[in-house]
């Protein structure tokens, strides 16, 4: 415990329930020694998977396949918008098909030290295994990936990758995948073995027994609470970026359906590990409402500055060449404008808080293509960017052709996530969670490209193995206490009537956008004790008043949006005071977590694995939260500081 | 700048909906239209109205969630724009704009500008999809594809299934959706085994939605924001005929 931050430490978790021997071996003794259960018994074993993402809506798909039945549930009014139909840029596997030295060997080494030492070898190893199954599936789901004259695939390099095994589908790389794993679903629902319930949110986890063996849902059209019942519960339901309020996820994004089962027992792993996108739009008002991500791809031909003289409010094109900072490529030689995400945001935050930042309030940098154009000429950029350019110029009115675009860091994708053991199984029984809502591959910083790969790895090959070996143990696990349902329906009923009985002064929508500017002020891109301590000061007061003033419309019986939104909000204020505290306790900057108060003579985040080279998964308790520390141990890549000078 | 709304407000299904008229003041050009409705909602929910319902998730243009009849144009004048991407510069100050939703007997109103598009859903389970379930599949290079029809299926692929298409058509067909589809997985490879199948069962639960039929009146091209071409509905049509006289 330290001072006025009250956690304790509480039992380090030894298992991890990852096979022993050889790491390329572990994941096929795993698959060996998986029980199976009879396709028989299969009909009569039910699981509740909740999200339709990639990792969803594969994983519902594949488990209707096998013959489960299965229950789906989204918060849209179809399967098929889910945010991963957002991701843009691409996925990665280990096809080495350009024989440009990739294998799954350099693949797992990638995303482990992309990932800054911070996940486990044993799930990133199988990750890079079945990344290649992946497109084959998709393939043969009919995905229009991009292909070469000769009728193969085409790839690309993403993300500093040095060899060449990102898959695309033009700029939707991430709606093609969905949408092939949405017409798999469709076909399992045609067939009768998926049951779907869209316009559903899940408010709470039915435990029985020690086992998840259910959830209560609130249809958003009728408004009814409804529970449902299964033998296993599947979370697929996201990442937690817009605790931030803004950030590039989907309005509807959340942290409610993992926040409820946090509360009811999962332990809550890294949850301060966020990463902030260096290319984005940057805010234009105090009326905004989302944050746009420009595909980092645009990086391989703009060339990122700002002036080199603070105040300087010239027209970029009068500002002469002398008189530019290309900082980028001024501080890392080497990687110039393609350094990581994590080193590009800090890059520009950097400049902007020295007062050389352009735009509205001065939260900007240039993304000049004007080289590019000079180089390439105009039809060659339009061919490989005309669409992102389209889409700046839509929603700023500028044209990139002519003016430098201007970008800014935002909030893209949270790291942190629920505890899984290799099985993607949560510490409660019965409870798997996969795809973002998760922790478990990416560590302590994401790379480009391997948010679609991790998701369709666990929906599609990963948890209906494992699953299956959980559920063999079933058929046994009896009758689901009333107590424990009525408990669960009672929780969401009064949170709702709560909620609709304040009738106080501001809307849920303020709240979270204050929450939300307080987050990115500090614990944001760069976090401080000080700033951490004053959040975590902050958060408890805003969401006092948030609890006396909110103003929800409406009632409880109908579609009722307003009072969708101030649920969600309610467990972003939890859920911003574990983030605090878990990103106080970690005086370390290591990947999307820099801790100013961490770093060396050039200002580059310091890792200190002597002390933080583990996992915390956090467990929730009345007094505080219980920190339980999974040790990493790296026996095939060997731990360095990263370095991209 | 300041504008005068006119929103459809429908309580639910059984409400007959009526227009109300809103003002809204002080509108920043660089706003989004949705993000004009948030301050109007905003403004309604502290005055203890209630606020204008309306779907929305991504705010990019892919979800296909957001979706709105502004000014009597599906999605609002600017082409090949979802709802969410269109910006209030394109607007005048002192304007009037009515706002109203989708309106098709298979696209019930939930609730004011919010309707029900399952139909859809249940067009894509009668056919649209390749049957291939998770692990069967060979290497992703067994079958190369032309480029070209590798571009031709992507650019169908697009449709993001929102359904301007259908609220644009004087028949309220959803062809376009539909050929859509059927032109994405018949031009590859993977999709022959079940091409004559798919045709025919989508086409088939399209009618039995309720939707109209195509007369050619290519409004609904007009209003996508894919711009998904008309001549997938011909292909369409050719695929249904060819697969109906086996
Ligand atoms: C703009 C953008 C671009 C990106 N580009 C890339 C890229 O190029 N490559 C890459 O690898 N990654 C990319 N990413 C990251 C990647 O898209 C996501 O991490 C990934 O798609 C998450 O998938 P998922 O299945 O875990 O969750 P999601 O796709 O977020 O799905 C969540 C599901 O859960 C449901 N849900 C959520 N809460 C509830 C609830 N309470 N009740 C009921 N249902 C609920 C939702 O309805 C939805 O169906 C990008 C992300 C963004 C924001
Ligand atoms: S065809 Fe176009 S208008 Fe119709 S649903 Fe698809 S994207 Fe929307
Ligand atoms: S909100 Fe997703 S397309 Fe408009």
């Amino acid at each position: 415990m330290k001072d006025n931050v009250n956690y304790t430490v509480g039992e380090p978790i030894r298992d991890t329930k990852a096979p022993e021997g050889p790491i390329e071996d572990r994941w096929d003794t795993r698959r060996f020694q998986a029980k199976l259960v009879n396709p028989a018994n299969k009909r009569k074993l039910t699981v509740i998977v909740v999200g339709t993402g990639l990792a969803g809506g594969s994983a519902a798909a594949t488990l209707g396949e096998l013959g489960y039945k299965v229950k789906s549930f989204c918060y849209q009014d179809s399967p098929r918008r889910a945010h991963s139909i957002a991701a843009q840029g691409g996925i990665n596997a280990a096809k080495n098909y350009r024989g440009d030295g990739d294998s799954v060997y350099r693949l797992f080494y990638d995303t482990v030290k992309g990932g800054d030492f911070r996940a486990r070898e044993s799930n990133v190893y199988r990750l890079a295994q079945v990344s290649v199954n992946i497109i084959d599936q998709a393939v043969a789901q009919g995905v229009p990936f991009a292909r070469e004259y000769g009728g193969l695939l085409d790839t690309r390099s993403f993300g500093g990758a040095q060899v060449s095994r990102t898959f695309y589908a033009r700029g939707q790389t991430g709606q093609q995948l969905l949408l092939g794993a949405y017409s798999a679903l469709e076909r399992q629902i045609a067939a009768g073995t998926v049951e779907m319930h869209t316009r559903h949110e899940m408010l709470e986890l039915v435990v029985s027994g020690g086992r998840a063996r259910g959830v209560v849902v609130r249809d958003m059209v009728t408004g009814e609470i409804e529970t449902h019942l299964a033998d296993a519960v599947v979370l697929a339901t996201g990442g937690y970026g817009n605790v931030f309020f803004l950030s590039t996820n989907a309005k509807g994004c959340n942290t409610t359906a993992i926040w409820r089962a946090h509360r009811r027992g999962a332990l809550f792993a890294n949850p301060c590990f966020t990463q902030i996108h260096p290319t984005c739009i940057p805010v234009s008002g105090d009326y905004q409402s989302k944050l746009t991500l420009m595909s980092e791809s645009l990086r391989n031909d703009g060339r990122v500055w700002v002036p080199a003289r603070g105040g300087d409010d010239r027209r970029p094109a009068d500002i002469p060449e002398g008189e530019r900072d290309y900082y980028l490529e001024r501080i890392y030689p080497a990687f110039g404008n393609l350094v990581p995400r994590d080193i590009a945001s800090r890059a520009a935050k950097n400049v902007c808080d020295e007062g050389r930042g352009v735009g509205p309030g001065g939260l900007g940098v240039y993304l000049d293509f004007a080289d590019a154009i000079g180089r390439l000429g105009r039809d060659a950029v339009e061919k490989k960017y005309g669409n992102l350019f389209e889409m700046y110029e839509r929603i700023t009115g500028e044209n990139p052709y002519e003016t430098p675009m201007r970008i800014y860091p935002a909030v893209h994708y949270t790291m942190g996530g629920l505890w899984v053991d290799y099985d993607l199984q949560s510490t409660i029984p019965g409870l798997f969670v996969i795809g973002e809502a998760n922790f478990s591959d990416h560590g302590a910083n994401r790379l480009g490209a391997s948010a679609l790969m991790q998701g369709l790895a666990d929906g599609y090959f990963v948890l209906p193995t494992t699953l299956g070996d959980y559920l063999a143990g079933a058929g046994g696990f009896g009758e689901v206490d009333e107590k424990a349902v009525a408990e669960a329906e009672i929780t969401v009923r009064e949170k709702i009537e709560k909620l609709l009985c304040v009738n106080g002064t501001r809307t849920a929508d303020s709240y979270h956008r204050e929450l939300g500017r307080l987050m990115w002020d500090y614990c944001g891109m760069e976090r401080t004790d000080e700033s951490l301590r004053k959040a975590l000061q902050r958060i408890p007061e805003l969401r006092e008043e948030f609890w006396n003033n909110v103003k929800v419309p409406g009632d409880g019986e109908g579609l009722n949006q307003a009072l969708e939104r101030a649920g969600r909000v309610a467990d972003f204020f939890d859920l911003a005071e574990l983030m605090c505290i878990d990103a106080l306790h970690r005086t370390e900057s290591c990947g999307g977590h820099f801790r100013a108060e961490s770093q060396d003579a050039d200002g580059e985040a310091l890792r200190d694995d002597e002390h933080f080279a583990y996992v915390a998964a956090w467990e929730w308790g009345p007094d505080g939260p219980v920190l339980h520390k999974e040790d990493l141990n790296y026996d095939y890549v060997k731990m360095t500081q990263r370095s991209y000078k | 700048m300041n504008l005068t709304l006119k929103i459809w407000r429908q309580n639910g299904p059984a409400d007959r909906g009526r227009m109300v008229t809103y003002r809204v003041e002080d509108v920043s050009p660089d706003m989004s239209f949705l993000e004009m409705l948030d301050v109007l909602n905003e403004r309604l929910i502290l005055e203890g109205d209630d606020p204008v319902a309306f779907d929305h998730d991504c705010r990019e243009g892919i979800c296909g969630m957001c979706g709105m009849v502004i000014n009597g144009v599906a999605h609002g004048e600017q082409r090949a724009t979802t709802t969410c991407q269109l910006h209030m510069r394109h607007f005048e100050d002192g304007a009037v704009v009515t706002i109203e939703p989708w309106r098709a007997a298979p696209f019930p109103v939930v609730k004011d500008l919010v309707v029900d598009r399952s139909s859809f859903d249940r067009i894509i389970q009668a056919g649209g999809f390749i049957s291939v379930p998770a692990g069967s599949a060979p290497d992703a290079h067994a079958i190369p594809v032309p480029k070209d029809d590798a571009d031709a299926a992507f650019d169908a692929a697009t449709c993001i299934g929102c359904g301007a298409c259908v609220a644009a058509c004087p028949n309220g067909s959803a062809s376009l959706f539909t050929a859509a589809k059927i032109t994405h997985l018949s031009l590859l490879p993977q999709g022959q085994p079940e091409r004559a199948s798919r045709a025919k069962a989508m086409v088939e639960q399209m009618d039995a939605e309720g939707f109209g039929g195509c007369t050619n009146t290519g409004e609904c091209t007009a209003v996508c924001p894919k711009g998904i071409p008309l001549d997938t509905i011909a292909r369409m049509n050719a695929e249904f005929l060819k697969a109906s006289s086996k």
